[in-house]
This record gives C-alpha cells, structure tokens and sequence, in this order.
C-alpha cells in the first residue's frame, strides 16, 4: 500500500441557513482546502464528493457541486451517494492504484431544507419498513431501549450515561466554532429536561446542520513536501450490518468492529476519536466496540454540536488529521456513520510522522 | 495503470422491460447477482466486497437503496460502496469496482447496477424544479434534442440519420433475448411516422424505460487465470468530467467525451479505434447520439459520423459494430445502462454474446457510458488476451 495523507481540510456550517444554497457552501470549503494544500487546483489528481439527492429534493444535487469545485479543463471525477467520507475511501483506493498521487474529496449537504429525521425514513426497506413510517430518531430512541434493557455487555447503562456523553460533548463544543450547539451544562441539568422520544431527550440527538468539508489527500514524498505534519492513513476500511434492526443485536454495532478490526485500530494507542455518533447512545456502543475507553473523546464536540449530513463523516476525519498536522496529537481514529441505527461504518487510522 | 492485472470473469443480467411487478428491487439485483456469480463459479461468500451503482434516488423513492440491499447482494460483514455519477454511473460503477482489484486491496469484487423505473417516472423523476434554479422541465431528451439540432446545423447530416440509428439498433436486438424492445417489423417509415416527441427527435428515436440490472464478477489475475469461464481483461479505464455552466464548453462534441478517450486509447494501446476494435458498444439513448459519438470518441474525422452510420459501417454486418445489443435505445434500465455496455463488450470478447456475438479480430472491445449535460464520462477497454 502507499503512504496516503491528509494535507489539508476546511469545513462550514449553519444553522438553518437561508442565504446560501449548496454551491455556496462548497465554493469556500473547497478553495480554502485547496489553498491550504499547497497544490494548484489543477495538479490535484483526482476529484469525489459524497452527497445526497435527498437533501435537496432533487436529482443530481452533485452536479451543481462540481461546477463548485472547478472542472474545467476537464477533471478525473467521481461522486458517491454517501457521506463523502466513503468519498475520501474512494479517492484512497484511486491514489492506490498508482494512476493519481493526490485527490480532492469534498461533501455538503443542506439538511434544513426538509425534515430530515422523517425523510431519511425512505432509506428504510421500502416494502415492508418504510410505508411504517419511524424515524430516524424513531429507530435511534429503539437502539437506545435496547441498550438501557441489555446493558453494554454486562454492564448496566443508564439515563445519566447518556447525558453525560451529552454534556461533554456540549461542554467541547463551546470551543469549536464550526459547532451550532454548544452549552456548559451538567447531568441532572440535562436529566430534568422532558423526555421526547422515550428514552432520548432532544439533546440526545444530533441537531440538523447545513454544512460542508473539503480534504486534499496526497501520497508519500508529495505529502511530505506539501505539508510540515502530514496526517497519514495508516488503516481505513468500511463494513455494512443488515438493514433490518429485528436481525441485528442492537447493544452492539458488528460493522463498526470488524471495519475497526481491518484498519488496525483495535490496538488502540489513540489520543483522540472522533466519532460520528448521532445520538449519545451511539458514542457508548462506538466506544465499546472499538475498545476506546480511556481515550479523549470527540474533542469537537463531535456530531453532537454539528452534523452536517453528508460532510459529517469526512468532518471526523478533517478533525483528527487538523490536530495531528497542529502537533496537538499523535495517533486519532476516525469514524463515520449512515442508514438506520449505525448500519454502516467506516473507521480510519491516522497518525503523526 | 495498476500493479494488479483485472478481469471480468462474471456477467449477469436481467432480461428487460417495462414493469416487473414479479420482483421486488432486492429480487430484481440478486437476480443479475446470482447468474454473474455462476458464470464465475462463485457463490456469495467468496466476494470481498459489493458495488453498487445506480442513477438518481427518485426514481425509485428509496434513499441510499443499497442500505437496503445489504443483504440481498451478500454485502453483509463486507465493505459495499454506492456510486452514483449520472447516466454514466453504470460504467464508473464498473470502473470503481475493477479500480479495488488494480489496487490490490481486493481479489473478487461484485458489481451491481440496476434501475426499476416502474416505481416512478424518470421524466419526471429527472424534472424537479431546484430551488433558485432556472426551471428545465424538459427531461432527457428536452435537454439533447438542441444540442441534436446544432449537430445536424453544424455536419450537414441528412434528417434521416438518427433513425437509421434506431431502426438498426432495434434490428440487433432481435438477437438479444433479454433487450427490453423487441420489434421485427420496424423500418425507416414507421420510425418517421411515429410522433414527434422533441424535434428531431421521434418516438422511436429515443430509448425505452426499462426495469433492469446488471452484474458482474470484477477478479485479480490468479483468480481469473483459475476461472471456469474465459475472462475479459481490462486494458484500460478512464473518467472524466466537465463542468454544466461554462460558456466555454461545447456540449455537441464535449471536450470531456475526447479526453476520456484519449486516455482509454493510450492505456490500451488504441492508435485507430475503428480498425483496433472488434466492436464497441456506447451509450446512445436518442439515435442521434451514434453519429455524434462517432466524432467524439474518433472513429472518424469531425463531421463525418453520420457518413458512417448512412454506410452501414455500424451495422452488425460493418467494419466496425456498434452496439449489437441492440445497445440503450432497446434496453434502458438508467443506472444499469452503461453497465450493460461494459458488460457487453466483456461478452463480445469472451465469445459469450450468443446470437450477436462478433467476429474477433484484435480481441479488444470499446464500452462506453456518458450522463449529466453530456459532461459525465466512463469508459473502458477489454480484450480476449492479457494487457502486456
């Protein structure tokens, strides 16, 4: 395998922003990670976004992104309906191949623009699930009573492990600009808040976020020579559960391990983890399958104080590469997320020279 | 191109038409699944890892339907990508796919494409209003069909051209048990007859809407070497893209279409592409596209194309075939279309193509995808003997 790195990110978000549309978020994100890089738009390889049709209410929401992006002359490009950071696998596997040495990955998405927690309902088997109707918060508050009911492999999980995850993660998000929630609050605060989809309270849930996020990866010397600290990819892979959470034991997340397992991160060894957890019960099955007790979680406040879908993955990446290129960590894993109840997973390695 | 040598050595798909109401989505992709696996003498266990790829989410309502598929395609516990790149996106599906294997990150890739346009309707599904955008409610062909007339303006082509183009892409498919349209009695007349739909372009102008997918078994060299079928070998994969709103594009003969095939050609070794291939088969969903193709892919000088197609040299019968199929205007299951195209020309040169099977000279074979404005490009090369 070659030596991949991140050399730069930039991201955006908003609150339910009015103003700009989807170029507008991705013009500034993307000029500033590739100013950032050091390379001109045009020597960078290879070109992927990850987004959604959905949040937008149209086809071809990507479309408009690559005029965002600049393609002309003509660029190698590609785009998954993903979160774009299953885009930045893509462009890893491409730098791989040897057939390009640098890749501008790039994801965005307008989550305000619908009520996305009912919408995202049509990623549900649409026979036999979605014509139902839950939720994502429906499905989420379900994986949460499954855990409050089993435990965490034996151990006892309560309302207060919930909040305190909650109140952690506002706590960080206080010191993260990019965050759109963020308060210095403790546990019984949180608790004497109204329960609104048993047993989860609004805080429990990742606030719907308009956003974007750019990375330039680069391969070996190029890296080197680009970047004072590059943050290399020393493992990344990506697994998927079955869909129907009746066939999965929902107190743990199989797909997040095994994705763990084949990029090496069980060793552990992490400074910091960014995980894309939605909803606070998400962080404790993460952090239990992935072994990171012990390790500083989601330094950023994680998605917790902003979830830009479709950029939030790639924004876990961005936020661990950004403190090991800073020399403020060593060794991050990073992890990101989409379908119901943690379908599928994708967790990269990245460490320091 | 990567260290690892790729190959397809899997092909399945399903036949087409207009409504399978036997099949679920999930029924409908296990379908094509099953039968390129047998062809590769595998099960689902022995796959690394799924692809999937398919055109807009509206046109089936589902959201990301691959999350639902998990199951269905043996992606469970293993890594699945969804691609999605327009009407190309059957061919970059394919190209990510065999992109896992040239990177040795994986021996056994399946690759699946599919649209099931009966549960909706791509015209409109292709027409919603975007917020403070222009509205184009046109559809596909809306869009092509000025960028059509400006072709004709600019070569001099006769108006008869693009139904050649139909009537013979519907003759071959006669030959093609699974091509969505079968229609023995059409010629030039009934195709000039039928209604105008966008000037020029008639009924039997443009392709069908098609309920269909695609699959195929993408491997390593040891593993194709050990396969119970021949293998078609990749030579040579490229994409490329080009911005929608630039004044400076020319959408008739897109400079993304050119340079995606000069990099295809030079991968493979292609100098002349009408005399270096045995067939190809390329993404023409209105007739008029084969002419226009011709030109951008440099099967002949600019202005020229339609000289071809009126000769027959695009005929099954010609020095250069295109699309014996039947190709997008007989079959158009959106997402899975340029897919079919790639897997098309793995038949040819495998000698699996039955009935329309041509007759191998150089080995090697043309499939090609384009979508958006005509500024989204796939395209590969695959050939009956091994890349040096």
């Amino acid at each position: 395998m070659r030596d991949v790195a991140v050399i730069s990110f930039a991201q955006e978000t908003a609150e339910n922003d009015r103003e700009r549309n989807e170029v507008e978020f991705i013009i500034p994100v993307v000029q500033e990670a590739v100013r950032a890089s050091g390379l001109a738009r045009h020597d960078i390889g290879f070109t992927i976004s990850g987004s959604c049709d959905y949040l937008s209410g149209g086809p071809f929401t990507f479309v408009q992104g690559l005029d965002a992006a600049g393609a002309w002359p003509p660029v190698k490009e590609s785009h998954v309906e993903m979160d774009s950071a299953w885009a930045l696998y893509e462009a890893w596997v491409a730098i791989q191949t040897g057939e390009v040495d640098s890749a501008l990955i790039y994801g965005f998405g307008k989550s305000s623009l619908t009520d996305v927690h009912e919408v995202f309902n049509l990623q549900n088997d649409p026979y036999t699930v979605a014509p139902l109707w839950p939720s994502t918060v429906n499905l989420a508050a379900l994986q949460a009573s499954a855990l409050l009911a089993g435990g965490l492999d034996g151990r006892d999980v309560t309302e207060r492990d919930l909040a305190e995850v909650v109140a952690r993660s506002r706590r960080d998000a206080l010191d993260n600009p990019y965050a759109i929630v963020g308060e210095d609050v403790d546990v019984d605060t949180l608790l004497a808040r109204p329960v609104t989809s048993a047993p989860l309270r609004d805080a429990d849930v990742a606030p719907v976020t308009d956003g974007s996020a750019a990375i330039v990866i680069a391969a070996g010397d190029l890296a080197r020579d680009l970047c004072e600290r590059p943050a290399w990819i020393r493992g990344i892979d990506h697994r998927i559960d079955a869909p129907h959470i009746g066939t999965r034991d929902l107190t743990t997340c199989r797909s997040a391990r095994r994705a763990g397992e084949e990029a090496g991160a069980l060793q552990g060894g992490f400074d910091i983890a960014e995980l894309h957890a939605q909803f606070s019960h998400d962080e404790l099955i993460l952090r239990n399958v992935l072994g990171l007790d012990g390790t500083t979680i989601n330094p950023s406040g994680g998605a917790l104080g902003a979830n830009p879908l479709m950029a939030s993955g790639l924004i876990r990446i961005g936020e661990v590469a950004r403190r090991i290129s800073a020399g403020d960590a060593g060794r991050g894993l990073a992890h990101a997320t989409q379908g119901a109840c943690m379908q599928q997973n994708l967790v990269c390695v990245l460490e320091g020279e | 191109m990567g260290a690892v040598r790729t190959a397809v050595i899997g092909v399945g798909q399903t036949r087409h038409v207009s409504a399978r109401h036997d099949v679920s989505m999930a029924g409908l992709v296990r379908e094509a699944a099953v039968e390129a696996l047998e062809d590769a003498g595998m099960g689902f266990d022995d796959i690394d890892a799924v692809v999937v790829g398919k055109a807009p989410d509206t046109f089936e309502g589902v959201i990301m339907p691959e999350l639902y598929l998990a199951d269905a395609l043996g992606a469970v516990g293993k890594p699945l990508l969804r691609v999605h790149t327009a009407g190309s996106v059957g061919g970059s599906t394919a190209i990510v796919a065999a992109k896992l294997v040239m990177a040795g990150i994986h021996k056994r890739v399946l690759t699946v494409s599919f649209e099931k346009q009966s549960e909706s309707n791509a015209t409109w599904g292709l027409s919603v209003q975007m917020p403070f955008s222009a509205p184009l409610v046109a559809g596909a062909g809306g869009y092509f069909a000025p960028l059509i007339r400006a072709y004709i303006a600019r070569s001099g082509a006769p108006r008869h051209i693009g139904h050649l183009v139909a009537v013979k892409d519907r003759l071959a498919a006669l030959r093609n048990p699974k091509a969505h349209l079968h229609l023995p009695d059409i010629d030039l007349k009934t195709v000039e007859e039928s209604f105008l739909l966008w000037d020029p372009l008639r009924y039997l102008d443009t392709c069908p809407s098609s309920d269909g997918a695609m699959a195929l078994v993408v491997a390593a060299e040891d593993v194709a070497d050990a396969a119970p079928n021949p293998a078609a070998w990749i030579h040579g994969t490229a994409m490329r893209s080009e911005p929608t709103m630039f004044a400076g594009r020319d959408q008739v003969n897109p400079q993304a279409g050119k340079d995606c095939a000069a990099d295809v050609y030079k991968q493979a070794g292609i100098t002349n592409p009408r005399e270096d291939f045995d067939c190809a088969e390329i993404y023409v969903p209105f007739s008029w596209y084969e002419p226009m193709w011709l030109e951008n892919l440099g099967f002949c000088a600019e202005g020229d194309g339609w000289k071809l197609t009126e000769a027959g040299a695009t005929a099954p019968d010609g020095d250069i075939p295109w699309n014996p199929s039947g190709g997008v205007l007989s079959s158009n299951p959106i997402g899975a279309s340029g897919m079919i195209r790639f897997g098309e020309v793995a038949q040819q040169v495998r000698e699996r193509a039955g009935d329309y099977q041509v007759e191998l000279k150089t080995g090697k074979a043309l499939g090609h995808a384009y979508g958006g404005g005509s500024q989204f490009f796939s395209m590969w090369v695959v050939g009956r003997d091994k890349p040096a």
